[in-house]
Order: structure tokens, then C-alpha cells, then sequence
């Protein structure tokens, strides 16, 4: 039914309705096709009409340990069809509930890309929140069901990027990615930091 | 001829040609060869089931000569011709003259005179388009060099016969034997020689304006009645009456149909007339060999066997030479210029009609023309095999053999990725939508009007019958990445399909299927994207109905998506499991069909619950827990 690249251990759920005319995300998404050990679900492609198989997706997460929401950030929240996605998948007695413990132990991390700047994401910037109060309801969904959140990795001010700097920041996107297929970052060293990024950039000897 | 012995003559050729054509089809002899030889079985040199009446039948076979030239008439668009020219009026050209003086030559010093010289020569320097053209196509060796150069110098010929009917007159020497044959007078009948060349001119003026200017309009009329046996009905009442004013004024009615063809070329109806002629043309051209094969006077050859044997010999080796210096000369590679020279040696069904007219008109002796006509139709008998001899054993010894697909210098530049065939209601929708997506589209269709406008719209249609390989490879199939097959007809599709498969293995085929049996029968030819016409529509109709019922539209569309997506899993469950074999109770099929479906739909039922969005469980959890 699906397929599921050898040793995978991580699971991306990529959410773009528009990746024809994306700079950052398509990148991001092209890295991680790269590397080894990553299942890549690509849900707007899967379900072009919001049909989500609840069964195939319950299967994928089952099958992997570390899964990766990885998308635009829009209106301080996610695509639709991720909505769609948590409304439909996560189901009451299975992800949650008093015998629902099949993500239990489990790690969730987002991947996402923001049009502001780090610094609009501030109590004095024009957002008015951090990012990670913005993600808040994502943290709160993993806690529910029993997963571990881990600090997103953010790219801001995508507007405003060279095409070097994009190409860098998807690079150790891709690290993560390896990193954490490998068990290489460890619960005090993502503990310690806000955003992912900080532990970058992941030398080679620390990826696999 | 009464009923009884019309049945029983009928039953005789179709029965000889039942037998005898796919022997020689598996002898691999071709199917010409087979006709001719149950011709020869059924006719007086052996069983005589027909030979008293053979000129009758000789007579009404004809007629399938008659259609083949309204046909090859048809094909000649301007636009054809203006591309052949070369090898039209050249290759043409020069065998006919070469031919023609080199055998006035030879009669000439065997003693004949000038005049009877002449008709000889003219007559058989005549190929038979009817067996060439036939045996190319079933070889599938048209679209070879060799075949393009034969159709060419055929068409010369073809043509060419036209002056030679009006300049015989001219070369009356003999009283004539017009007086022999009172139950047939002509309109010409009594006319001097130049009275003749003139009829034919005025004839032949004729039927271009008659074409252009009363049949189009009248085509036009019968179209709009959209009555398909009326069209057909039509067109072979044209050929009929072309046929009927042509023998009027003594001319072949062969040689007028032709005419009428290339008029008729250039109009809209062109691909209907050809589909609708083409079923009676290959039954009658078949009736048309097995004449011939039964005409074959044998008494006559027992006669003189080394000087038929040797006019045989002679006179094909001597065609079969100018053939192949001409071939040299335009530049065909040797294994082509042999199967060229091989095709196009004998003499043909013209020479019949030409020496028919000369005997008549008084140019030949009957002993002569006796003997040409035994000559000919020996000729003819023996192309076939001829043939064969040169595909199994000359061919195979010769190294340059040229592959089919390289032989199409002048193919069409078309780099569109996407081909529809078929541009109906259901092709239209697909065509606008990717044309409104800036996705490149080339269009097969054979609705005359609706290529006229279309093309009228700078829109890219190739018209004709989509099956076809050629018509598929000047579209560009070699080169598109997909597809459409979205024609009318169930069968065709499946034969495209087959077409599509052998050809161009690398395009990929998105298929119209008219309904499950039909979608069963592309999944077994190996189609992975086949689209039932009327599934989607009649589930749209299904979910207005559950939204007038109560229920919400979300859900309504959504159990609708759910129902194809299960329905599409269960009809390729079903295509696998399915029975190899040809039902002959259909209904009985349908119904068991009916009942397996529904069965699967109630297994599915109930794709509306979705858990994620219900609090069922939640209330309980929550309402037991306190």
C-alpha cells in the first residue's frame, strides 16, 4: 500500500498546495528525498480531494518512529489538508482517549517556513508572539496523544532570501533529518534549545 | 439468371474463396493468390461451376475495380499529388513511355502494324493496380520506398489510360466491330475516330463540373438527413451512375469513377465515402480475382503453350528490366528497386479494357487480343507468387534491407505530448480542457465538419480513421507522451489499443471505456487507465439526489468519491477473476454482474461514519468516567 524506504525511521508528512511556484519548502522537500532512511507522504498529492485514508495513514505511523510535519506556515497554523489530516487520523481510542496509546513515545517535529522575520515573531514584533507560542496547538496535539514535540525547525523571512541561503537552510534540514533517523540528538541536547536550528549545522560524523 | 442458380453461383464463389483464401494466406501467398486459384478450381479449366456465364460475372466484378479507383481517386488530395510529382510524372512517366516504345518496337518487328503496335505496347505497359495495391497493403509494405514508387507510377498509369482511350480511336486500322455487339450500342456508337477523342474530352469535362457542382451540394443535402445507409446508399449510387454514363459513351467506367474520386478528394466527405465504400470494395475485388482466375482460357494456353509461356516471360522480363533501370535512376536501394520491379511487372485489368476497346474500335484482331488477354491474366495470376518467391528468398539474400520507419523522409514535424483520438463529446471536453492548461494537443478525428471548423480555429487535426498506424505516426505518436483514446466505437478502441502496443510501446494510453464489460476488456489488454464514460455523471446525479433527500452536500460528494474509489477497486478485482471465454448469454452475464456489484456496495456501506469527526466515543468515555 505504501512504501516505506529501508531502516525508515522518519516519516514526513509534507502539506503544499501550491509547490509549483514554492522556493523554500521545494528545497526543504528535495533534501529530504534525499536522505536515506525517510518515508516521504506527500498529502496533497495523496488526496487531491481532502479524502484522507485513515487507515493507510494509522499504518504509516505505526510503521515509523519520528514523524515530521513539514509546511508553509499559514495564518500561524498549517495548510488545511494537516487539519484535515489531524481531524480524520487521530481518532478518539486509538491516538488518544483512555486506551488510545499507538503514538505513545513516539517524536513529532514541524518543519515549517514563515514570510516574517525572527524578529516579527516577538512580544514587540508585529505578530506579537514567538514562534513556538504560535505552535502551541501542534505541542498540545502531540502531548495529548502521547508524542514527544520537539523544537521546530524554522526558516523566517522567506521573502526576502538569496537562493545560497535557501539552499542552506535546506541542507541542514536535511542533516536533522539524518540526525535524528540515527538517534544522534539526544532528549537534553533538544531540551536545551528553542528551534532545531540551533543545533545546526550537524557535522557528517554526528549523522549516522 | 434465374433465382436458383444465382443463389447457387453465389454460394460457389464465396464458398471457393472461403476455402481457398486463408490456404493461401497460411501458405503465406496472400490472399490475392488464393482468389485467383479459386477462381481457376470453380472455373471451366476445372470443376465449371461458372464459365458459361464468366463474362457475366467477369463483367459484374469489374465493378470492384471500378470502386478500387473511386477509392485511390479519393486519396488524391492536391496536396498528395503535388508531393509525389516527382515520382509521379517521372518514374511514371518514363515506364509508361520506356515500356510502351520498347514492346511497339518488338511488334512491330515481329511484323504487326504501326497502329496494332502501338495498342500493344500502350496496353501492356499497364500494371494492375487491383493486385499490387492489395498485395502491398496486406504485406504492409505501402509505406516502403518501393511501395510509395509503385503507388506513384500506378496512379500514372492510372491516369495516363484516360489519353490512351481517346487516342485508340485514332488508331483504327481494321473495320470495326461495333455491328458485332447490337445489344450494347454506346452513345459514341458510328462516330469517326476524332468524333470519339472528342466524346471522351467532353466526358471526361463532365464529370469534373458535374462533381463540383451538383454532387458536393447533393452530398451536403444527404448529410443532413444524418441517415448513415443513406450516405452509403449514396455514394454507391455516384459510383453506379459515373460507371453507367462512362460505359454510355464508351469509355471505362473504371477510368470515370477515378475521375469523380479525385474531384470528390478535396471535399469534406472524403473520409465518409471511403469508410462507407470500403467493405463492398474488398468483396467485390475479391470477386474480381476469382474472376479473373476463372477467365484464364486454358484451352487456348493448351494450344500454345511456348508462345504463351514465352509472351509470359517475355514480356514481364522486359517490364521487370525498365523497372529496374528506372528504380536505379530515382535512387532506390536495391533490396526496394527488386520488390519495386517484383510488384510492378505484369500487365493489369486496364490492358483488359484496352484491348477490349481496340477490338471493338477495330485497332486489333481478335486472334491477337485472344492471346494478350490469356497473356495478361497469366501475368496477373503470377504476380502473387512472384511475390512470395522474392520475400522468401531473393530479399533475405540482399543486405541493405530498409526498415519501414526510416523509409518517412517527409514526415510531418508535430512535437505536441498529447494526442486525442476521437473528438466527440466526450474527446471535446478533454481537448478544451487541456487547451485552456497551455498543454499541447493533437487531434485525430473523421467527422469531416468538425475538422473543417476546428482547422478553421488553427487547431492541429489530422482526419482520418485513428486506428491506423500511418495516420498515427504523422500525428507525432512516436514522439507525444500520451495518448487519448476517446473514440466512439468499442472495438476500434481495442484495436487502437493493439496498434498503440505494437508501434509505440512508449506511449502511455489513457483510455474511454463505454462501460464495465468494455472497461474488463482494455484491463485485459494490459490498459492500467481506463475511464468509464457514464460512472462519473450518474454519481453526480446520485449525490443531487442525497442532498434533495436530507443530506448534507460535504457528505453527499464525499460518499460519492468513496463509491467510485471502491467501485474502481471491485472492477479490477472483477477483470482479474473474469472468464476468458466468450459469453453467448449476455443478459444472463449482466445480471450475475448486477448482483456482484451490488453485493460489494453493501459491504461498503457506511463510508459516511468517519471517527475522527465524531464524539460518540468521547461522550461515552466521558459520561462513564464520571
Amino acid at each position: 500500500m505504501f512504501y516505506i524506504a529501508p531502516m525508515a525511521r522518519v516519516l514526513v508528512q509534507f502539506a503544499h498546495p501550491l509547490l509549483e511556484k514554492s522556493r523554500v519548502q521545494k528545497q526543504m522537500i528535495k533534501q529530504a528525498q534525499l536522505v536515506k532512511g525517510v518515508t516521504i507522504n506527500d498529502l496533497y498529492e495523496r488526496y487531491p480531494e481532502f479524502d484522507i485514508d485513515v487507515k493507510r495513514e494509522q499504518r504509516l505511523l505505526l510503521a515509523h518512529d519520528i514523524i515530521i510535519f513539514q509546511h508553509p506556515f499559514y495564518w500561524y497554523s498549517t495548510p488545511a489538508i494537516i487539519k484535515q489530516w489531524l481531524d480524520l487520523v487521530l481518532e478518539h481510542g486509538w491516538a488518544y482517549g483512555a486506551k488510545g496509546d499507538n503514538l505513545k513515545g513516539k517524536l513529532l517535529m514541524q518543519a515549517i517556513s514563515c514570510g516574517g522575520s525572527e524578529l516579527a515573531y516577538q512580544p514587540e514584533g508585529r505578530n506579537r508572539f514567538n514562534i513556538r507560542q504560535m505552535l502551541a496547538p501542534m505541542d498540545q496535539t502531540a502531548n495529548l496523544c502521547q508524542l514527544e514535540y520537539l523544537p521546530p525547525f524554522v526558516v523566517f523571512g522567506t521573502h526576502k532570501l538569496l537562493d545560497a541561503d535557501i539552499e542552506q537552510y535546506a541542507l541542514e534540514y536535511g542533516q536533522v533529518l539524518s540526525a535524528l533517523n540515527a538517534d544522534r540528538i539526544q532528549p537534553e541536547e533538544w531540551k536545551s534549545v528553542q528551534l532545531m536550528n540551533e543545533l545546526c549545522p550537524i557535522p557528517g560524523s554526528f549523522q549516522s | 439468371m434465374d433465382q436458383h442458380s444465382f443463389l447457387f453461383q453465389a454460394m460457389v464463389y464465396l464458398a471457393s474463396a472461403v476455402v481457398m483464401v486463408p490456404l493461401a494466406k497460411k501458405l503465406g501467398l496472400g490472399s490475392v493468390l488464393g482468389y485467383l486459384l479459386a477462381g481457376i478450381i470453380i472455373g471451366p479449366a476445372l470443376f465449371g461451376f461458372i464459365g458459361e456465364e464468366g463474362q457475366d460475372v467477369m463483367h459484374f466484378a469489374e465493378f470492384g475495380v471500378v470502386m478500387m479507383l473511386f477509392l485511390i481517386g479519393l486519396e488524391l488530395e492536391p496536396a498528395l499529388l503535388w508531393k509525389l510529382r516527382k515520382p509521379i510524372i517521372g518514374l511514371g512517366g518514363l515506364q509508361v513511355l520506356a515500356t510502351t516504345l520498347l514492346i511497339t518496337a518488338i511488334a512491330m518487328f515481329i511484323g504487326l502494324p504501326w497502329q496494332q503496335a502501338l495498342a500493344v505496347g500502350a496496353g501492356l505497359s499497364l500494371s494492375s493496380t487491383a493486385i499490387v495495391l492489395q498485395s502491398l497493403n496486406e504485406k504492409n509494405l505501402m509505406q516502403t520506398a518501393a511501395g510509395q514508387s509503385s503507388f506513384a507510377v500506378l496512379l500514372f498509369q492510372d491516369i495516363a489510360v484516360i489519353p490512351m482511350l481517346a487516342l485508340f480511336p485514332l488508331l483504327a486500322n481494321l473495320p470495326a466491330l461495333d455491328d458485332d455487339i447490337p445489344t450494347n450500342p454506346t452513345l459514341v456508337y458510328g462516330l469517326p475516330g476524332w468524333g470519339k477523342t472528342l466524346a471522351v474530352f467532353v466526358a471526361v469535362g463532365l464529370i469534373i463540373l458535374a462533381g463540383k457542382y451538383i454532387i458536393q451540394p447533393f452530398l451536403h443535402i444527404v448529410a443532413k438527413t444524418r441517415l448513415r445507409e443513406l450516405f452509403t446508399a449514396t455514394s454507391l449510387l455516384l459510383i453506379v451512375g459515373t460507371a453507367v454514363l462512362m460505359s454510355q459513351v464508351g469509355l471505362s467506367p473504371a477510368l470515370g469513377t477515378f475521375l469523380a474520386g479525385v474531384i470528390l478528394a478535396n471535399s469534406e466527405f472524403r473520409h465518409e465515402l471511403e469508410s462507407d465504400i470500403e467493405p463492398f470494395k474488398g468483396l467485390l475485388l475479391g470477386l474480381f480475382f476469382i474472376s479473373v482466375g476463372a477467365s484464364i482460357d486454358f484451352r487456348l494456353i493448351a494450344e500454345n503453350p511456348w508462345l504463351i509461356a514465352g509472351l509470359v516471360f517475355g514480356f514481364m522480363s522486359l517490364k521487370a528490366i525498365v523497372l529496374l533501370v528506372l528504380g536505379k535512376i530515382f535512387g532506390l536501394k536495391t533490396d526496394q528497386n527488386i520488390l519495386f520491379a517484383h510488384a510492378l511487372c505484369q500487365m493489369g485489368e486496364f490492358g483488359f479494357v484496352l484491348f477490349a476497346f481496340a477490338l471493338g474500335g477495330g485497332i486489333l484482331p481478335k486472334d491477337v487480343v485472344d492471346i494478350l488477354i490469356a497473356v495478361i491474366a497469366l501475368s496477373m495470376a503470377i504476380t502473387p507468387m512472384a511475390l512470395a518467391i522474392n520475400e522468401k528468398y531473393i530479399q533475405p539474400r540482399i543486405g541493405t534491407l530498409e526498415k519501414i520507419d526510416e523509409a518517412e523522409a517527409d514526415e510531418i514535424n508535430e512535437t505536441n505530448p498529447v494526442i486525442i483520438a476521437g473528438f466527440g463529446h466526450f474527446g471535446n471536453t478533454i481537448g478544451r480542457f487541456l487547451r485552456a492548461h497551455n498543454v499541447g494537443t493533437t487531434i485525430l478525428d473523421h467527422d469531416s465538419d468538425r475538422v473543417d471548423l476546428l482547422r478553421k480555429l488553427g487547431i492541429k487535426v489530422y482526419y482520418g480513421d485513428a486506428t491506423r498506424y500511418d495516420l498515427l505516426h504523422s500525428a507525432g505518436a512516436a514522439k507525444a507522451k500520451i495518448i487519448i483514446i476517446s473514440i466512439d466505437d468499442a472495438e476500434k478502441r481495442l484495436r487502437m489499443i493493439e496498434t498503440v502496443k505494437k508501434h509505440f510501446p512508449n506511449l502511455r494510453m489513457l483510455v474511454r471505456a463505454s462501460n464495465r464489460f468494455d472497461a474488463y476488456d482494455q484491463m485485459n489488454a494490459g490498459m492500467l487507465h481506463v475511464y468509464r464514460e457514464t460512472v462519473d455523471t450518474a454519481l453526480r446525479v446520485g449525490v443531487d439526489a442525497l442532498k434533495f433527500m436530507g443530506f448534507r452536500a460535504y457528505n453527499a460528494r464525499r460518499a460519492a468519491r468513496m463509491f467510485l474509489k471502491n467501485d474502481e477497486f471491485n472492477l479490477k478485482k472483477l477483470a482479474s477473476i473474469r472468464d476468458q471465454k466468450v459469453y453467448i448469454n449476455t443478459a444472463k452475464v449482466l445480471i450475475e454482474e448486477l448482483e456482484q456489484t451490488l453485493q460489494e456496495d453493501l459491504r461498503n456501506a457506511g463510508v459516511l461514519d468517519e471517527a475522527g469527526w465524531d464524539e460518540e466515543g468521547l461522550i461515552k468515555e466521558a459520561v462513564g468516567g464520571e
